[in-house]
């Protein structure tokens, strides 16, 4: 999962590929002209807020399959996964599971109440039935911090990326970089809004499961098609023997270790339905059915994608060994253009085009998950907090769109200003911490409020802030801040919590704290409310 | 509605007429709806459950039972290889399961509930 490794490990071999530089930029100048050009054609049918926020609900439920997933497989799952099946073999398998089987939580309890039920936002669907403005300021309070999370892993994965594909090493580099990617995640959103988004996406989804297709193949060619062969050449050439092929190479090693690994699994498989970027992304379609089907697709896409990285980290312990792998980057996020690069040919044009292109594929992929994030964060910003609780449901669209483009520019000067102080960090911490916090203050609050008629604005707060709390406190505290040589803070400790993923902890918590809240509360649940809430949720009646 | 910002001018994101606050509550009483109500839920609820236990019973097993998942099953392929692979078979099972229930049992309930209302309101 991790895209990036902590600063003293980024020590390169940086020769091969500064040699292949202007092949691996020109290709990415390519991707984003072409991506721009997208942009701008999207802004000018961008005219209404509906437009704005929900693309005009046109899409298809094959294009919002497409884009979920170009939106959900970030550098995380493509260069983190296959780096960590090369280098920890089976343990690196076991995210793309948690990954994929997370979405049938989606696709059973939330996709289709939350499009039949809502508008632009999750705190839509959230404070149907509450009070408006403290429900709405704790969805968007949420949204925007799991939001920030998740792209500052983004942010510090692409000064990774760059430092591992270009060879640039230097800070300034690095911060160059950090601020050209939100400068161009402010412009797709700004001027494309939902529409221009939703093409990056699907753009950059169908370049990675090409990539991914055609190293697939590539990789069992050299193995005759035979995958026992590859499992049995990467076991060896591991130097870990049959330990390669079965769990506990990463996480089996203590008891804390192995809870740790617990933990993780259970903010994996809660933590994607609760995601605010992914959530908006199921008022793009006309109706729920459709919803439901682009859930399907992006199953699909998805799990055929996850079932590809296990070639790809095999392939890549195989035909390219863990020294080799480790050399160029210790938490081997450098394992698929490796891989690229040996499959076209080392010393080759093939292996430079090959290089070029899975680099330009990854920085695709940035970009895409970044715009998604920023979209999700402004426009609660602007539907929720900005016209439903400071303007009092009294702006004007014109006014709420207005406000959704500054909050897309100011949350892209702080991406970039933490992005840039961040650059450094292990951003494996990051990324797990944002879908903990998703699980520990989203999923219950959207759970209680579709599906239980007992459910009190009281409830709902303390489940979002008591599950956002404890999670952020957790990590704070924990080994992923301070006191290990890969914390954040290594010089200090004062970590007393001994997980990295607080997910065992705030999850159960939030779940807890919204039952306490609601039993306990005084005011009476507005039954009238969930009697609409219920009937639109499962009838689509009203939807927009 | 107090959930949005009054619909302001010029907007394209035109929604139905809204049926009343009454007619919701009545709806939510009827029998019909009831019976749309248990065809979601006995069918979303009781899977749910059932495939976070057997994806926990997956993460347990990987953390406490080693050596059964080391078990060699055939070639190079051992138990918790095919165990993951299972994950994935189950998930893509469950889904299209889960989609053809809806699509035979879930929509033609919905759909005469939704246009009933938006032909009253």
């Amino acid at each position: 999962m991790s895209a990036a490794a902590h600063s003293s490990s980024l020590v390169l071999a940086a020769s091969s590929t500064t040699e292949h530089r202007p092949l691996i930029i020109s290709l990415f100048a390519v991707f984003v002209a072409a991506t721009l050009a997208i942009t701008v054609w999207a802004g000018r049918q961008t005219k209404s807020a509906s437009d704005f926020y929900a693309g005009g609900r046109q899409f298809t439920a094959f294009q919002n399959g497409l884009a979920v997933s170009g939106d959900y497989m970030s550098a995380a799952s493509f260069l983190g996964i296959a780096g960590a099946i090369a280098l920890f073999g089976y343990d690196g398998f076991l995210y793309s599971i948690g990954f994929l089987v997370a979405w049938l939580v989606a696709l059973l309890l939330v996709a289709e109440p939350l499009r039949n039920s809502g508008r632009y936002t999750m705190g839509d669907v959230l404070a149907y039935r509450m009070r408006q403005r403290p429900v709405r300021t704790a969805a968007g309070v949420s949204t925007i911090v799991v939001s920030i999370f998740y792209l500052l892993a983004q942010m510090a994965g692409a000064g990774v990326l760059v430092a591992l594909l270009l060879g640039i090493t230097g800070d300034t580099g690095k911060i160059l970089i950090v601020a050209l990617v939100g400068v161009l995640m402010i412009l797709y959103v700004t001027i494309g809004g939902m529409k221009g988004t939703t093409w990056v996406q699907m753009v950059k989804a169908v370049l990675l499961i090409a990539g991914a297709l055609l190293m697939t193949f590539m990789v069992l060619w050299k193995f005759d098609f035979n995958v026992s062969d590859l499992l049995g050449t990467a076991a060896e050439k591991s130097g870990h023997g049959k330990a390669f092929l079965e769990p506990g190479l990463k996480y089996g090693a203590t008891g804390v270790s192995k809870l740790d690994f617990i933990s993780l699994g259970i903010a994996l498989v809660l933590g994607t339905a609760g995601l605010p970027h992914i959530l908006i992304r199921f008022y793009t379609v006309p109706t729920a059915k459709a919803a439901r089907k682009s859930v399907n697709w992006a199953i699909g896409i998805i799990g055929a994608f996850y079932l590809m990285t296990i070639a790809l980290g095999f392939g890549a312990a195989a035909l390219i060994g863990p020294d080799e792998i480790k050399a160029k980057n210790p938490a081997g996020n450098a394992a698929a253009p490796q891989l690229a690069e040996y499959l076209g040919g080392v010393g080759t044009t093939g292996g430079a085009v090959l290089l070029a292109v899975i680099s330009a594929v990854a920085f695709a992929t940035i970009l895409a998950v970044v715009a998604g994030l920023t979209l999700a964060s402004s426009s609660s910003f602007a539907h929720d907090i900005y016209a439903n609780v400071i303007r009092r449901g009294k702006a004007t669209e014109k006014e709420e769109m207005r406000a959704a483009r500054w909050a897309t520019v100011a949350i892209g000067i702080v991406s970039i200003a933490l992005g840039a102080m961040a650059r450094d960090l292990n951003v494996a911490g990051l990324v797990a911490l944002a879908f903990a916090v998703a699980a520990s203050a989203n999923l219950p609050t959207i759970l209680y409020s579709l599906f239980w008629k007992r459910f009190t604005t009281q409830g709902a707060l303390w489940s979002i802030y008591g599950g956002l709390a404890s999670s952020v406190v957790l990590v704070l505290f924990s080994p992923v801040v301070s006191g290990k040589a890969s914390s954040m803070f290594p010089d200090v400790d004062f970590a007393w919590f001994p997980l990295e993923n607080p997910g065992l902890i705030s999850i159960p918590l939030g779940f807890l704290l919204g039952w306490i809240g609601s039993v306990v509360s005084k005011e009476e649940p507005d039954t009238d409310k969930y009697a609409e809430l219920e009937v639109k949720s499962l009838t689509g009646t009203g939807a927009h | 509605m107090a959930t949005d910002a009054p619909p302001p001018q010029g907007s394209t994101d035109n929604s139905p007429a809204q049926p009343t606050t009454e007619v919701f509550v009545e709806t939510q009483k009827s029998a019909e709806f009831a019976e749309l109500r248990r065809a979601h839920r006995s069918f979303a609820f009781p899977l749910t459950v059932g495939f976070i236990a057997w994806y926990l019973l997956y993460v347990l097993l990987s953390s406490y039972a080693g050596d059964f998942m080391g078990t060699t099953v055939f070639a190079n392929f051992n138990v918790a290889f095919v165990f993951g692979l299972a994950q994935f078979a189950t998930t893509f099972l469950i889904a299209w399961f889960y989609s053809r229930h809806a699509a035979t049992k879930i929509d033609p309930k919905a759909e005469a509930i939704k246009s009933r209302l938006e032909a009253d309101a």
